[in-house]
C-alpha cells in the first residue's frame, strides 16, 4: 500500500528545522530523500534507532531536514563516523548518505574499505556524475567526453560503475536504481538495510543544473525520462552482450552473498579477550 | 583491576597511556599502525574487548579519527594514538570534533619530522601543530607527558578533560618516554578521578544540543539516547542547525573559546621544582623534562639557584606560571628537541628584562642533562 507523502512529511521532517532546503527544483535528492523515509516507515524503526550520517556535498544536507540521530560529517567520511557508531552501538540502524565524488573520490578508501569489512551499515550513494555544490566539476562518475567546469573540452577519464566496485570490494549487498524507479529503490533500501553487512545502494540521479546543462540533456524531466529509456534489469542484462550494455544502467540487485558480519563477530572476540584476561 | 593496578610494574611509556585510559574509562580505540606509538593500539586491542570496549584498525588516520569521534557521539569515551606523520592526517576531523564539542583524546608519540622524517628518534616538533594544525580559530587543550607515571596519570587526565570541557585533548608523548621502561606503582582506581560529560537533566523535548550551561558547556546526548539531534562541521545555531546569521555565529565562537578560557585554572599544568628561590630557571616539557630536573640539581651542587619549570599543559600556554617566573629569575633556559616552539610562547609572555635563552637539538638526539648544565652554568 503507498504511504502517502503528508505522513512522511509529519512523521520524519523536522518542523523545527529552518526550511527551505538547500537542492535546486527538480533535484533527485528529494526522490531518493522519500524512497528512504518510505523505507524507513515499512521497517517500522523508531526514529531514536535511526542514525544517519553524510558528508558534504549537496547530498550531505539531506540528514539535516530529518528527525533522526543525525550527523552531517567531513568531506568523503561519513563511513568512519557511521564505523564507529556502529560498532559502540549495534543497535543503532546506522545509514550513510553520499555523493559520487563525497563517496568514491575523496572518500573512496573509505568507501572500499568498508566494503570489505564488512561492517552492518548501509550506504545509499546518490550519483548525478558530477560535483553540483561547488559548481559542475567533473568526478569520478563523470563519463567519458562529457563537459564539466573543469573539463571544458571534454573529459578524458574514464567513469567508475560505483556498484560494481562495491561488489568487487566485498560488500554483501549492492544494489542500483535510478530516481525514475521510486519502487524499486523503496524495495532496495528495505533489503539493503535486512541485510547482516555492508550494504550498498546505488541511485542513479540527475543534476540538470550542472550536468543536464552543459552537456545538452535537457531539464530535469527529460534527464529523469532519460534514466527510465536507459535502464536495463539485471536479469534483461544478463541477457545483453557487453556492446549493447554501453550507455545503458543495469538497475537491481548486483550481489547478495551472505560473509561474516564483523559487528557481530565481534562479540566473539570480546568473549575471546575475557577468557585470557579475567 | 585493582589487585593489578596496586603491584609494582615494568611498564613502558606507550602501556601507561594504555592504563591509564582503561582506567579513565576509555572503551573506544581506532587507529592505524605507524611507529613509535603502534604498542598502544596492540595493548589496546587486546585489553579493550575484555572490558566490553571496542578496538578497531582503520584503513587510515583520517578513518581513525572519523570513527573515534563517531564512537564519542553514540557515548563512549574514545581516543586514537599515532605519530607525525598521521597526526597530519588527522587534522581535518580533529577540527570536526572541536567545532561540534566531541570529547576524545588524540595521543601523538612525536618523532622526527617534517614528512616521514626520522622513524624513530625523538623530537618535540608537532607543538604547534597540536594547537593550530587544523584550519579555523578553535579550542583545543594540549598536554605533554615525560614520565612513565605520567603518561599514566596524564592520560587520565587527558580524558578527564576532554569530557568536561567537551573538547578535543592532544596528548604529546615522545620517543623517548614512550619506549622508555620505568618499574611504575600505578594508582589504586580508589585513587583515580574519573569525569564523564554531563548527561542532558531535561526531558528530550527541551534538549537545546548546543546551549552552554554557565561554563558555556553544553550537556551531551549520545545518539540512541532518545534525545534526537543534529550534528554538523557547519557552524551552528544552538540548536545544531546551520547559520549564516553573524550574531548567531559570533556567540558560537565565543563560547567555543570562553569554555576553555573559563577553565585556565584547572587546565594550565605545570609542576615546578626548587623555583622559590631560583636565581635561575629551566622551562622544559616531556622527557627534556627529566634531563632538566637532574641538570638543575646538579647545578644546585655546583652553587647555583637553580630551579625547573615542567609544562604539563602546553595550551593554552600557562602563562600564569610562567609570567611570575619571568619576573623573579635573572634568566631561564628552554631546551626543546625543535627549533623553539615553546620559547616562542615564553617570549611571548615576557614583559620584563628576563633572558630567555634557546637549546634546540634538532639532530634525532635526545638532550642530555649534561647539555642542559653546560648552558645553566653560562647563564
Amino acid at each position: 500500500m503507498p504511504i502517502p507523502a503528508q505522513a512522511l512529511r509529519h512523521d520524519f521532517l523536522r518542523h523545527d528545522k529552518k526550511f527551505p532546503h538547500v537542492w535546486c527544483p527538480g533535484c533527485g535528492n528529494g526522490i531518493v530523500m522519500g524512497s528512504l523515509l518510505r523505507a524507513i516507515k515499512r521497517l517500522e524503526l523508531s526514529k531514536d534507532e535511526v542514525v544517519l550520517t553524510s558528508g558534504i556535498g549537496c547530498s550531505g544536507r539531506m540528514p539535516t531536514y530529518l528527525d533522526f540521530n543525525t550527523l552531517h560529517t567531513t568531506h568523503g567520511r561519513a563511513l568512519t563516523f557511521a564505523t564507529g557508531i556502529k560498532l559502540v552501538n549495534p543497535s543503532l540502524t546506522v545509514f550513510a548518505i553520499m555523493g559520487d565524488g563525497d563517496a568514491t573520490a575523496i572518500g573512496g578508501n573509505h568507501f572500499i574499505h568498508a566494503a570489505r569489512r564488512n561492517i552492518n551499515l548501509t550506504a545509499i550513494i546518490i550519483n548525478n556524475s558530477i560535483y553540483g555544490m561547488t559548481g559542475g566539476q567533473y568526478s569520478p562518475t563523470t563519463p567519458f567526453g562529457s563537459t564539466s567546469t573543469t573539463s571544458v573540452y571534454g573529459h578524458i577519464e574514464q567513469a567508475f560503475s560505483i556498484a560494481e566496485l562495491a561488489a568487487t570490494a566485498g560488500a554483501s549487498f549492492v544494489a542500483r536504481s535510478t530516481v525514475y524507479h521510486t519502487d524499486l529503490m523503496d524495495n532496495l533500501i528495505v533489503e539493503a538495510v535486512k541485510k547482516r553487512g555492508f550494504a550498498v545502494v546505488e541511485v542513479i540521479s540527475n543534476c540538470h543544473v550542472q550536468y543536464g546543462r552543459r552537456n545538452k540533456l535537457g531539464g530535469a524531466v527529460d534527464m529523469i525520462l532519460g534514466f527510465r529509456d536507459n535502464s536495463v534489469s539485471v536479469r534483461k542484462a544478463a541477457t545483453m552482450e557487453s556492446k549493447e550494455l554501453e550507455g545503458k544502467i543495469t538497475i537491481g540487485v548486483l550481489a547478495d552473498r551472505e560473509l561474516p558480519d564483523s559487528t557481530e563477530e565481534y562479540q566473539r572476540i570480546r568473549k575471546l579477550a575475557k577468557e585470557e584476561n579475567p | 583491576m585493582d589487585d593489578a593496578l596496586k603491584q609494582r610494574r615494568l611498564l613502558q611509556g606507550n602501556e601507561a597511556i594504555v592504563y591509564g585510559a582503561l582506567a579513565a574509562g576509555c572503551r573506544f580505540f581506532a587507529g592505524y599502525p605507524i611507529t613509535p606509538a603502534s604498542e598502544i593500539a596492540e595493548l589496546l586491542s587486546q585489553l579493550l574487548p575484555a572490558v566490553e570496549g571496542t578496538f578497531i584498525q582503520m584503513e587510515d588516520e583520517i578513518a581513525s579519527m572519523g570513527a573515534v569521534i563517531g564512537a564519542s557521539l553514540a557515548g563512549t569515551k574514545s581516543m586514537t594514538a599515532t605519530s607525525g606523520p598521521g597526526f597530519s592526517l588527522m587534522q581535518e576531523n580533529l577540527g570536526f570534533a572541536c567545532c561540534t564539542e566531541v570529547p576524545c583524546v588524540i595521543v601523538n608519540v612525536m618523532r622526527g619530522g617534517p614528512s616521514t622524517g626520522l622513524p624513530t628518534n625523538p623530537a618535540q616538533g608537532d607543538v604547534q601543530m597540536a594547537r593550530w594544525g587544523t584550519h579555523g580559530d578553535h579550542p583545543i587543550i594540549v598536554l605533554s607527558v615525560s614520565t612513565v607515571l605520567d603518561s599514566f596519570s596524564i592520560t587520565v587526565q587527558a580524558f578527564n578533560l576532554s569530557e568536561k570541557y567537551r573538547v578535543p585533548v592532544i596528548l604529546l608523548s615522545d620517543e623517548v618516554v614512550a619506549h622508555t621502561r620505568e618499574c611504575v606503582i600505578l594508582p589504586s582506581s580508589d585513587d583515580i578521578r574519573v569525569v564523564d560529560r554531563i548527561k542532558p537533566s531535561v526531558p528530550p523535548d527541551w534538549y537545546v544540543p548546543y546551549e552552554g550551561d554557565t561554563r558555556g558547556i553544553p550537556a551531551m546526548a549520545a545518539f540512541g539516547d532518545g534525545y534526537r539531534h543534529h550534528v554538523t562541521g557547519l557552524i551552528h545555531d544552538k540548536h545544531g542547525f546551520p547559520t549564516q546569521n553573524s550574531d548567531e555565529i559570533e556567540a558560537f565562537q565565543m563560547r567555543l573559546t570562553q569554555k576553555i578560557t573559563r577553565g585556565f585554572p584547572e587546565i594550565q599544568m605545570s609542576k615546578e621544582y626548587l623555583l622559590d628561590d631560583a636565581d635561575v630557571a629551566v622551562i622544559a616539557y616531556g622527557s627534556v623534562a627529566r634531563s632538566a630536573w637532574r641538570a638543575v640539581q646538579d647545578a644546585r651542587k655546583h652553587g647555583i639557584k637553580a630551579g625547573l619549570l615542567q609544562l604539563i599543559t602546553l595550551f593554552p600556554f600557562p602563562r600564569g606560571s610562567v609570567a611570575p617566573l619571568l619576573s623573579s629569575c635573572r634568566a631561564v633556559l628552554v631546551p626543546e628537541m625543535n627549533m623553539g616552539q615553546i620559547s616562542r610562547e615564553v617570549h611571548r609572555v615576557n614583559q620584563t628584562n628576563c633572558q630567555i635563552v634557546k637549546h634546540n637539538r634538532v639532530d634525532g638526539q635526545f638532550i642530555t642533562p649534561t647539555e642542559i648544565f653546560k648552558k645553566l652554568i653560562k647563564l
